[in-house]
């Protein structure tokens, strides 16, 4: 049953002409009240990943939960009907519980507040916003253990409740969700900037309306949604063919020692719509890598990345939605069957954007992008201080951007919007460690044309002893390259004992214990190369070079023979040029940097020092629930 | 008898203002800007303003001047070629930056980052280490330091920057680098981190430092040259330069610590509105500033200008105190457009700049600009010349704004209309960011517009934020030179003390706050301020234990004396429920301690103007055909030189001035004040609201 809204004023919101300068005010005006929730969220926020990385996403919703700006999935309309209850003036509903909304948000460190705004006794629009809680309870601080058979090991989940009913706080449920939690002060302060942002969206948005009347608020959203989809429907049947186009990339690992784990997509166009079907995707994993794709999000992500590679002015919003169908078939790796557990989801939700990258480029090759730093790779680093008090360091880190046809992928960037590094002082201040090293890895971007980002090397010596989660992917397969560019380098983890003795650490583990004076060495990995690098100016590559990013043995990937004195060799760069053209022929599609699985598995040992995952081994009873579910 | 002289440099004029120090009697004089070697306008000027006053230059002994030089050698990528010494494992902090890739999802797609201001092949690495609480990990291997810097002799750099890890907590391996470069590399200026920001977060003190190296060079030689162009007609003279938080460096400071003079100019606007305004009797104000390109804002509370700890220059952010001017890029010359997919009418960031410029300048310009939408809609008369001596083409400012109009299938007022509407709508977004985004009610606040074409859009702002009234000084061009010459000489010095409050004490702050006090003062001294003169502020930075926010709060020592630190914890919840609707029950942290010094201000007695009647029937020239709120009326055009004080202008209203053009909405009217302020209010009364108070919560909606 849908939830009942309860409203004073019943007569209906019409929808009136508005003109185009009233709209535009209206979308800079909401447009400007996101951002202001992001400010507020980030300076009272607790935990460092909203706080200094930004990982959080606000947006503001028409009154039938059609996401008007913001960027991530609007489930809005989903929740009005799956709740049974009722909306009111002053509620706030809290949840964290991927399955209770179909994947809107992915784990349970998202927790995701939802708020109906109102004026003179109607609902006019709503706001939402979500942020990663730095730990939630659970088997693990951080409470994203990779070793997790079921959500229930995740920590604590509420599903969609009401933690402020008409205003009032529902304290009693809140302190059931902070008492699960190992850090509930910062739980608590998260929470309390969430509910602040919110607020502020929903002062604007009353002040929007009170300024141009409720049936003009209304219908200004509405144009703007419509003028997404007239620009989208455009953007659509000029990019995608109506030919079917495949791509197909990979998680490298479990954590359990099993993989590679095959993500593959089909797209083609029907008419005006857009096709994605994700048959071919494995099965869901027994870990917790799974994640649980909202088919909405999957929309934003797919229109978002269309409209920065072709047209970055069309305004995104959820305008454009009826132009895309996503399916995605249940009991997979991107729609696991509760009980399976979702908290290792990032290196799944960032393979995703390479995927679209794969598939849109395939017919629009001049505007491919490289496979790039697709992931937020993890540290973990926890225990008691000298002084017997618990610290707990969460910590993304980040990679190469890949080349793109508009230039060079940035070097140890974030693929994320508006994340950002922990600054190194800000953490030996506050956590029992030093920041040896902070640097980006010569020759692990790509070449290219446009050379991929490279890949950033983190040394951590540790102070106190305590232990270190990592998870981090790219470790096995690479980044791939497009048009000629040459693949980017795999992620590494080293760990360097105070005695000297050295440990390769596996991408995906918990409960390493180390002890003081131990280091880290923490490679991530580069970005593709975009286009080819026997066509990049011998100048930039001797800027490279000169600045330390590309090493002499580097610059012969692009064909420049550096002399002894340090600049290029142009006759010898000329020949070695014409050499590796004949040599190669012609510039392949995509370089993945290896044949087939099997062969990429053959020289895992010898060349990463790991042993090769195995072949996953999958439930029974997912992959029989999932086939009578699509059935 | 002793003279203080204001000097602005704008891209067209130079303005001056000179005032007698004893009487507070003012002269201005304004001539035009020389850009090959900006000193020679500004001689002519000083000419040109001590005839007026009939004194000889050396009566002046304090020249206070706002400049752009740094912010344009930042803008326009013509700073020094710059070296960097790092600690070891830091080399690429610059590359790295923050990792932060502008434009939301999918933003890396378009998104090229610029190169650093110090190159990575000048960059090299100090084998040393500090710890987070100053204690020496690994000596400074000097060896190594001295061949490395040799090294970069290759390199032919023209400035050098050392920035070490925790340097802020113990600057003394920066300090023997410094030195050790002296020697190594004789002649070239040194910038050293923890003293130009000791501060904790390396890439923000790295790249300030560095950004203070980029400017160096240019400022210097700038400022030498002006010193002594001056320093030859006037020979005690004192020359300061205004720096981005409104206070006066010394020429001296100025040359070494560019870095705070970024936001210079626009600063001095802030100081001179602040000035006008507070004679008008206006302590609580939104500036605005409208240029070609952009618009500058800010607010003003009590009188004093809000700062903010960082400065923002093109894609430069520096940790440099500023007022908090927040830039829009809104202007005069920004064009409007409409995107093919969505159809939609935006105006700006693009501007048309000032070559070609708008249209309607006949210089080649075809897109249609915000100034050729002012011109379409009559707001700028036949009559009236840009720029002193620049004639408007109205026929090409049409056929420009044709353009939307077609596109738009609207007739071609309508389309100048919506073009006017959009950049106003994005002059108030930028107001919003230092109002209601600070927890400020603008309807608290009046609002002061200057820049040639901020009168054009002051009545339009104000009601669209509720800011009466909406203030036109007279002669807004020289305004900054007012601002510059009413300036107090200030300097501050702060330190990173990161430290929970059960960790720290009253005695152990107001001992580091005296010291820091005692520093600058000296500093000051050093410029010739009598001690008797210098007065003192306190502030610490704070935040709850564990956030990353810093709220500013004002000490009082004597207070902090009395009741010990719960009463900043007192202010700091205060500060953080008006802001962000909650305060949290945690312990407080304080994260820098902060003494700020300032000399004594100047009295200026501006000279009243005439006194008139209510009716300013005298100084109307003419009639024009406007188009206003949608619709076709006659206003009335005045001479603003013919205003009396005492005059009521009712809108529709055109009023004329030699820099700039004023509009007058209808249902709207102008007062002339005795100081020759015209105070725009609507007709009908502001609707019935509580008394004005400063900083009204307005996060929560009653």
């Amino acid at each position: 049953m849908p939830a009942t809204i309860i409203q004073r004023k019943h007569k209906r919101i019409k929808r009136v002409k508005v003109d185009t300068v009233t709209i535009d005010i209206i979308e800079s005006a909401l447009r400007n009240a996101r951002f202001e929730m992001d400010t507020v969220l980030f300076r009272t926020a607790m935990s460092p990943g909203i706080r200094e990385q930004h990982d959080e996403f606000p947006m503001i919703a028409n009154l039938e939960g059609k996401m008007v700006v913001g960027q991530f999935g609007s489930f809005i309309w989903g929740f009005m009907q799956g709740y049974e209850g009722t909306i009111e003036e002053g509620d706030i509903f809290l949840t964290n519980d991927p399955y209770s909304v179909n994947g809107a948000i992915s784990h349970a460190n998202d927790w995701l507040m939802l708020m109906p705004i109102y004026r003179n006794g109607r609902l006019i629009a709503w706001a939402a916003m979500f942020g990663h809680m730095t730990d939630v309870g659970g088997k693990v601080p951080g409470s994203l253990p990779t070793d997790a058979r079921t959500i229930y090991e995740e920590g604590v989940t509420v599903p969609p409740v009401k933690i402020y009913k008409q205003g009032t706080l529902n304290e009693d449920v809140l302190k059931i969700l902070l008492h699960n939690c190992r850090l509930p002060h910062w739980n608590l302060s998260d929470f309390n900037a969430i509910t602040a942002a919110l607020r502020t969206a929903n002062t604007r948005c009353i002040e929007i309306s009170e300024r141009f009347g409720d049936d003009v608020f209304y219908s200004a959203m509405a144009e703007m949604l419509d003028r997404n989809k007239r620009a989208m429907r455009e953007l659509i049947s000029r990019t995608v063919p109506e030919k079917k186009q495949y791509f197909e990339d990979y998680l490298c690992d479990d954590g359990l020692d099993m993989g590679p784990y095959k993500i593959a997509c089909t797209m083609w166009r029907e008419g005006s719509k857009c096709i994605f079907d994700f048959t071919g995707t494995d099965p869901q994993s027994i870990s917790s890598i799974n994640f649980l794709l909202n088919e909405e999000m999957f929309k934003m992500f797919a229109g978002v990345y269309m409209i920065m590679v072709f047209d970055p002015q069309i305004l995104f919003n959820d305008g454009f939605y009826d132009l895309m169908e996503v399916r995605i078939p249940p009991g997979t790796l991107l729609k696991p069957l509760k009980p399976a557990a979702l908290s290792c989801r990032t290196h799944a939700l960032g393979r995703i954007f390479d995927i679209l990258g794969g598939l849109l480029g395939q017919g629009n090759p001049q505007f491919m992008c490289a496979a790039g730093f697709s992931d937020s790779p993890h540290f973990m680093y926890s225990g008691y201080d000298k002084h017997g008090d618990w610290f707990q360091l969460y910590q993304i880190t980040f990679g190469g951007i890949p080349g793109k046809p508009f230039g060079d992928g940035p070097d140890g960037h974030s693929l994320w919007p508006s994340f950002t590094n922990v600054p190194n002082e800000f953490l030996e201040s506050y956590f029992p460690l030093r920041i040896e090293t902070y640097e980006t890895i010569p020759d692990t971007g790509g070449a290219g044309k446009n050379r991929g980002g490279n890949g950033l090397r983190i040394g951590y010596r540790f102070l106190e002893p305590g232990e270190i989660s990592i998870h981090d992917d790219r470790w096995l397969t690479y980044p791939w390259g497009v048009n000629g560019g040459l693949p980017g380098a795999r992620s590494r983890k080293l760990l360097v004992r105070q005695d000297g003795t050295e440990e390769i650490l596996r991408s995906k583990v918990d409960h390493v214990k180390v002890l003081a004076g131990d280091l880290l060495i923490s490679d991530t990995w580069g970005g593709g190369g975009c286009g080819d690098p026997l066509e990049r100016g011998v100048d930039k590559v001797m800027f490279d070079v000169e600045a330390g990013l590309v090493t002499v043995e580097g610059a012969k990937r692009y064909g420049v023979i550096v002399a002894r004195g340090g600049s290029a060799d142009a006759a010898a760069t000329a020949e070695l040029r014409t050499e590796m053209k004949k040599v190669r022929g012609n510039p392949k599609l995509f370089d993945r940097g290896f044949e087939s699985i099997d062969e990429l598995k053959e020289r895992c040992l010898r060349e990463t020092g790991l042993r090769p995952p195995l072949q996953p081994q999958f439930t029974k009873w997912a992959t029989k629930a999932g086939a009578a579910g699509s059935s | 008898m002793t003279y203080r002289l204001g000097v602005d440099v704008g891209g067209t004029f130079t303005d001056l203002f000179l005032v007698n120090e004893k009487t507070g009697k003012a002269f201005t004089a304004k001539v035009p800007s020389t850009p090959a070697d900006q000193s020679i306008g500004v001689l002519h000027g000083i000419e040109r303003v001590c005839r007026e006053a009939n004194i000889q230059p050396f009566a002046i002994d304090h020249v206070m001047h706002g400049t752009t030089v740094a912010t344009n050698t930042v803008l326009t990528g013509t700073g020094a070629k710059c070296g960097l010494v790092t600690t070891r494992g830091y080399r690429q902090v610059l590359q790295i930056a923050r990792s932060f890739v502008p434009g939301g999802l999918g933003g890396w797609v378009i998104y090229n980052k610029s190169l650093p201001m110090a190159p990575l092949a000048c960059t090299i690495e100090a084998h040393e280490r500090i710890g987070s609480k100053g204690d020496i990990v690994q000596n400074l291997d000097e060896a190594q330091m001295r061949a490395d810097l040799r090294g970069l002799k290759a390199h032919a750099i023209e400035a050098l920057t050392v920035s070490l890890i925790n340097s802020f907590a113990n600057p003394v391996h920066e300090r023997r680098v410094r030195d050790l470069a002296a020697e190594e590399l004789p002649g070239i200026a040194v910038s050293i981190s923890c003293e130009v920001v000791p501060e904790m977060q390396e890439y923000e003190r790295t790249v300030t430092t560095v950004a203070n190296s980029y400017v160096r060079p240019k400022v210097s030689r700038y400022v030498a040259n002006l010193k002594s162009k001056i320093e030859h007609i006037a020979q005690d003279v004192k020359l300061h330069i205004l720096r981005s938080d409104g206070g006066l460096a010394g020429a001296k400071a100025a040359e070494q610590y560019p870095v705070n003079l970024l936001m210079s100019g626009p600063a001095g606007g802030v100081t001179g509105a602040l000035w006008v305004a507070a004679q008008a009797g206006f302590p609580n104000l939104l500036t605005v500033d409208v240029g070609g390109t952009s618009t500058d804002v800010a607010l003003i509370q009590n009188g004093e200008p809000r700062l903010r700890r960082e400065t923002t220059v093109g894609d430069v952010i520096v940790r440099a105190s500023s007022v908090d001017i927040r830039t829009v890029g809104a202007g005069g010359g920004s064009i409007a457009h409409v995107p093919e997919l969505t159809k939609a009418l935006r105006v700006g960031p693009q501007s048309a700049g000032a070559d070609p410029g708008p249209a309607a300048y006949a210089r080649g310009g075809t897109e249609p600009t915000v100034t050729d939408a002012n011109v379409v809609l009559g707001y700028l008369p036949a009559q009236q010349k840009l720029a002193g001596d620049m004639t408007l083409d109205r026929d090409m400012a049409s056929k420009a704004v044709q353009k939307i109009a077609s596109a738009l299938y609207l007739s071609l007022e309508q389309a100048a209309l919506g073009i006017y509407n959009i950049v106003n709508e994005n002059m108030v977004g930028a107001l919003r960011l230092v109002s209601v985004e600070q927890g400020y009610d603008p309807r608290d606040y009046a609002l002061i517009a200057f820049g040639g074409a901020g009168p054009l859009h002051a009545n339009a702002l104000a009601r669209l934020l509720g800011s009466w009234p909406a203030i036109i000084p007279p002669g807004p061009g020289v305004l900054c030179a007012l601002g510059d010459a009413t300036t107090a000489v200030r300097d501050e010095r702060a330190r990173t003390y990161v430290k929970r409050f059960s960790d720290s004490s009253a005695e152990s702050l107001i001992r580091i706050l005296d010291e820091l006090a005692e520093a600058a003062a000296k500093s000051l001294e050093r410029e010739g301020v009598p001690r008797s003169e210098i007065r003192k502020n306190y502030q610490v930075d704070l935040r709850y234990h564990g956030q990353g926010l810093r709220l500013t709060i004002p000490v009082d020592l004597k207070q902090l004396k009395k009741q010990g630190l719960k009463a900043i914890a007192a202010q700091f919840d205060a500060e953080h429920r008006r802001l962000f609707t909650f305060a949290l029950d945690l312990e407080h942290e304080l994260v820098t301690l902060r003494a700020a010094v300032q000399g004594r201000g100047i009295k200026v007695s501006r000279s009243k103007i005439a006194k008139g009647g209510g009716d300013a029937g005298g100084a109307v020239v003419g009639k024009q055909m406007a188009f206003m709120e949608g619709k076709r009326v006659a206003a009335r055009v005045y001479d603003r030189a013919r205003l009396k004080a005492g005059n009521r202008l009712a809108g529709p209203a055109i009023v004329m001035e030699m820099d700039s053009t004023t509009i007058i909405l209808p249902k709207h009217h102008a007062k002339v004040d005795s100081l020759g302020n015209m105070l725009i209010y609507p007709d009908t009364p502001i609707a019935a609201r509580r008394k004005p108070r400063a900083g009204k919560h307005v996060g929560k909606k009653s």
